[in-house]
């Protein structure tokens, strides 16, 4: 019993610091509507600013000074965040601002790597509550003691500012309806500026107050992102009792899974998740959410034909160019044009689900690692001949998207975003902690092609044969009456259920066809390395491709390869540097404030102002 | 005279609030019937629960006598029903014609088919039904740059496109200036005509509804108060004290209830 309690307490306290985390991301995506990724970095940020702080702020006051001296220096720093980067961006296509979050990511990465180190830091403990209290014989840190009793305060506080002080008010109108705000005369851009730092300055009060029980250390930003999504996701987008709610039901029951089923902590967090938006789809305490009610952002999609017999000789004449590499180029260049086809088709497959139909997802990996742990799996236990375990692969994968698909298409927006991202999570939490079935965290090794194939130039021929086959079959696909099919569900599913399309199953068939497609590039990818580890299912991969996709262009039909290829070759030639994560970061937030149309879509645009192509009337 | 659709004792309730309440009546073959009533009579509520879209609390719907209430929206299409929105619905990133086509290719069960290439498929047809509304010489500009009006007149075509028994209109000229209203609804009326088809459809502009109504319904807070044809609605006087003035939209006793 003792224990019992002493388990339940720890979980309070963890909570804490989730919470606070967690209501600033809602905050912010509730009035902006931005899906702030780097929401994990500001609460890197606060726990590395709040240790420098520490030191030289010694004593108890010393101590609760420099947590909210971090949360405010945290707060600035977003506010900074937000108007050099997200502000020159909000007219873009909903979304397309993660992209420059994802930006932001990578250069705090790099910063904090600067000026703290590479070393992780052992947090100071709390002056005057460095002790332990025993409950029923078993020790319970007096500081865990003073989380809980802090975090209730902090949520009540923001409560008390979100329902009952006019900028509380405005805070929620602008939830609800921001152009009305805005017509009602409320500075919108300020309202964000101030949303976002509250947001950030929670983030960083949370990464300051678990100093003492977690310290400060690089990974921390990838960590929690993961478990914040997962907390506001159960509790209700923008909903604070939920958030705190929420918060206390994931950390204590890690804590519980820790003691009792430690080899299952990771899968738990999600499979709750999964559970609680099966039977509350959109969350303990959240409000339906009504695709396109906030309005459509940014311009409409243009209509497409097929290539005209220019583009095509140019495609045929740039892939002729690749099909000759292995005469001119180095075994190097080869290896290097392999990886990118593979990418391409990999963000190609995103694209058609995302760009086309219009579906956000969060979790893409999961079929491409899905489909690359298939074949390897195969190969490892069952001697299967190469050629049979890439055939596999896709449909390893397709088979997990049936599922998965079924599970998620019921919902739209961010909460499907969530959800299949929360499903990736659970495979690759699954691959991960199932160490003596799929090699755990060292991967399965020995996976190569068969020998006919395992020549690097032949390999090259198969992978430009079959990823841009399955490019262009994606791209058939689009022209064909089932890309409009998907394309009439996305732009109104109203008008599309009531001709006749079941919108959902047609969703659900996308699904399950561009997870097929990201299994192929899956099982290239694992036989062209040898090896495959839990890092190609995880939330980084899918977000690489998210980033790709946008970057490209999301509303042109090309957008995915080509930002997939210029991606790659950029982070292939910037990852010989130091400092490549914060070049690269400072590159993606350029192009999206530059080109917010994407690479493909902002080219087009160029071409028709210079007048090289003609643009259609009526079109801006 | 054949009887094409027959709602009997239809409600929706939210809460206490009774949406519609006890609405029955009949439509006919070629029969052209408005339902006309003031702001939160019901209109929109009945034709979402004829196509499916809302759930009646109770009531049913039958069509030839088969009984649809309940069934989906794209279920009750396939059985031969097309229907406009009050407010617009069609798909912004393709073109005028395109937007007809894949109501073709629904019609024709082609929408899982993934042979290319889709513009090419049914192009034909969706002109002659862009030529019926009067659209085709804009069949190739994109439909997120028409105007309103034209977006109300592709609404049709394509709800003309698998050659519906019954067509309901929720406020097919709401939004469209006065001259163009009257030529959509003269355009109905031919193609209601030519075509036998039977038409259902809410209208706030008195003319439209008087001009070219066989039958008219009046439905008010939910209740049909009256039916009837042009003229013995036009003489009813308690549409008029409805419509005119007089008439409270709300009983005293309910005021209450509503402001709270």
């Amino acid at each position: 019993m003792g224990l019992f309690i002493a388990q339940l307490l720890t979980g309070l306290a963890n909570a804490g610091a989730l919470f606070m985390v967690a209501s600033g991301l809602s905050l912010i995506f509730g009035v902006t509507r931005i899906v702030n990724f780097a929401h994990g970095s500001f609460y890197m940020l606060g726990a590395f600013i709040g240790y420098s702080l520490l030191q030289v702020l010694p004593g108890m006051v010393g101590f609760w000074v420099a947590m909210l001296l971090a949360a405010i220096a945290v707060g600035v720093i977003g506010v900074i965040v937000e108007l050099l980067v997200l502000r020159p961006i909000y007219r873009a296509p909903e979304l397309f601002q993660l992209v420059a979050t994802f930006g932001v990511i990578l250069v705090i990465q790099d910063l904090a790597l600067m000026i703290w180190g590479a070393e992780d830091m052992l947090g100071p403990r709390a002056p005057g509550l460095k002790g332990i209290v025993r409950i029923m014989g078993e020790p319970v840190p007096t500081y865990d003691i003073a989380l809980i009793v802090i975090t209730p305060f902090v949520a009540l506080a923001l409560w008390y500012l979100i329902t009952k002080t006019r900028v509380g008010i405005l805070v929620r109108a602008a939830t609800q309806d921001r152009e009305m705000v805005s017509a009602l005369g409320v500075n919108q851009s300020w309202l964000f500026t101030g949303v976002f730092f509250l947001g950030a300055a929670l983030a960083g009060l949370g990464g300051a107050i678990q100093l003492p029980k977690g310290g400060a250390d690089l990974l921390m930003d990838f960590n929690i992102l993961a478990s914040i999504f997962v907390v506001v996701v159960i509790g209700g987008m923008g909903s604070l009792p939920g958030a705190y709610l929420a918060a206390v039901l994931i950390s204590v029951l890690n804590v519980f899974g820790v003691t009792y089923i430690p080899q299952s902590t990771l899968v738990l967090m999600f499979v709750v998740m999964a559970v609680v938006l099966m039977i509350k789809p959109y969350g303990l305490f959240g409000r339906e959410e009504v695709a396109g009610e906030h309005g459509q952002v940014g311009e409409v999609e243009r209509p497409f034909k097929p290539a005209g017999l220019n583009a095509r000789l140019i495609v045929a004449a740039f892939l002729l160019v690749l099909a000759l590499v292995p005469l001119y180029g180095s075994a190097f260049s080869m290896v290097l044009i392999t990886d990118i086809v593979i990418f391409c088709l990999f963000a190609a497959s995103l694209h058609f689900l995302l760009g086309i139909g219009g579906l956000v997802s969060f979790g893409h990996a999961a079929f491409f690692g899905g489909g690359a742990y298939v074949a390897a799996l195969i190969v490892t236990y069952s001697d299967t001949p190469m050629e049979f375990a890439l055939m596999l692969a896709p449909i390893g994968a397709a088979m997990a998207a049936v599922i998965i698909g079924w599970l998620c298409i019921r919902l739209t927006g961010v909460y499907f975003a969530m959800l299949t991202m929360a499903f990736a999570q659970l495979l690759w939490s699954l691959v991960y902690q199932w160490g003596e079935f799929t090699g755990g965290d060292d991967g399965l090794l020995n996976i190569w092609p068969s020998d006919w194939l395992n020549d690097t130039t032949v390999y090259y021929f198969l992978t430009l044969i079959i990823g841009v086959g399955g490019i262009l079959l994606l791209r058939h696909a689009a022209h064909s009456p089932f890309g409009y099919g998907l394309r009439a569900a996305r732009d109104s599913a109203r008008q599309a259920e009531a001709m006749g399309i079941h919108t959902k199953r047609v969703q659900w068939v996308a699904f399950t066809f561009a997870g097929a497609m990201a299994g192929v590039a899956g099982g290239l990818f694992v036989f062209s390395k040898g090896s495959i580890f839990p890092s190609e299912l995880e939330i980084a991969r899918s977000f690489d491709a998210l980033i790709v996709v946008f970057l490209g262009g999301v509303k042109t039909l090309s957008g995915g390869v080509v930002g997939g290829a210029v991606l790659e070759t950029i982070k292939d030639f910037l990852t010989r540097f130091e400092y490549w994560r914060m070049t690269l970061g400072l590159l993606i937030i350029g192009v999206v404030i530059l080109a917010p149309d994407g690479i493909v879509g902002s080219l087009r645009k160029a071409s028709e102002r210079l007048g090289i192509t003609k643009r259609p009337e009526g079109e801006v | 005279m054949t009887e094409i659709l027959r709602v009997e004792h239809l409600c929706k309730h939210f809460g206490a609030i009774k949406a519609v309440n006890d609405v029955s009546f009949t439509l006919n073959k070629a029969e052209l019937l408005a339902m006309i009533g003031p702001n939160g009579a019901g209109k929109s509520t009945c034709f979402n629960m004829m196509m499916g879209q809302l759930k009646p609390t109770s009531g049913s719907v039958y069509l030839r006598g088969e009984n649809i209430t309940r069934m989906a929206p794209r279920v009750i299409w396939r059985k031969g029903v097309g229907r406009t929105f009050q407010i617009t619905a069609t798909y912004q990133s393709m073109t005028v014609v395109e937007n007809v086509q894949v109501a073709l290719m629904s019609h024709n069960h082609k929408i899982f088919s993934i042979r290319p290439y889709a513009h090419k498929l049914y192009r034909d047809q969706a002109l002659g039904f862009l030529e019926t509304v009067g659209m085709q010489d804009q069949a190739d500009r994109h439909a997120a740059v028409l105007a309103y009006g034209d977006l109300k007149r592709l609404e049709l075509a394509i709800a003309l496109c698998h050659e519906p028994d019954l067509l309901l209109m929720d406020e097919p000229t709401a939004g469209m200036a006065p001259k163009e209203r009257i030529a959509l609804m003269q355009l109905t009326a031919d193609i209601v005509k030519d075509r036998g088809i039977s038409v259902l459809f809410t209208e706030h502009d008195m003319d439209v509804v008087f001009g070219h109504a066989h039958r008219i319904m009046v439905l008010n807070r939910g209740e049909l108060i009256a039916e009837g044809t042009a003229s013995e609605i036009r003489n009813n006087a308690y549409v008029q004290q409805v419509y005119l003035g007089g008439g409270q939209l709300y009983k005293k006793s309910e005021e209450g209830h509503v402001n709270a």
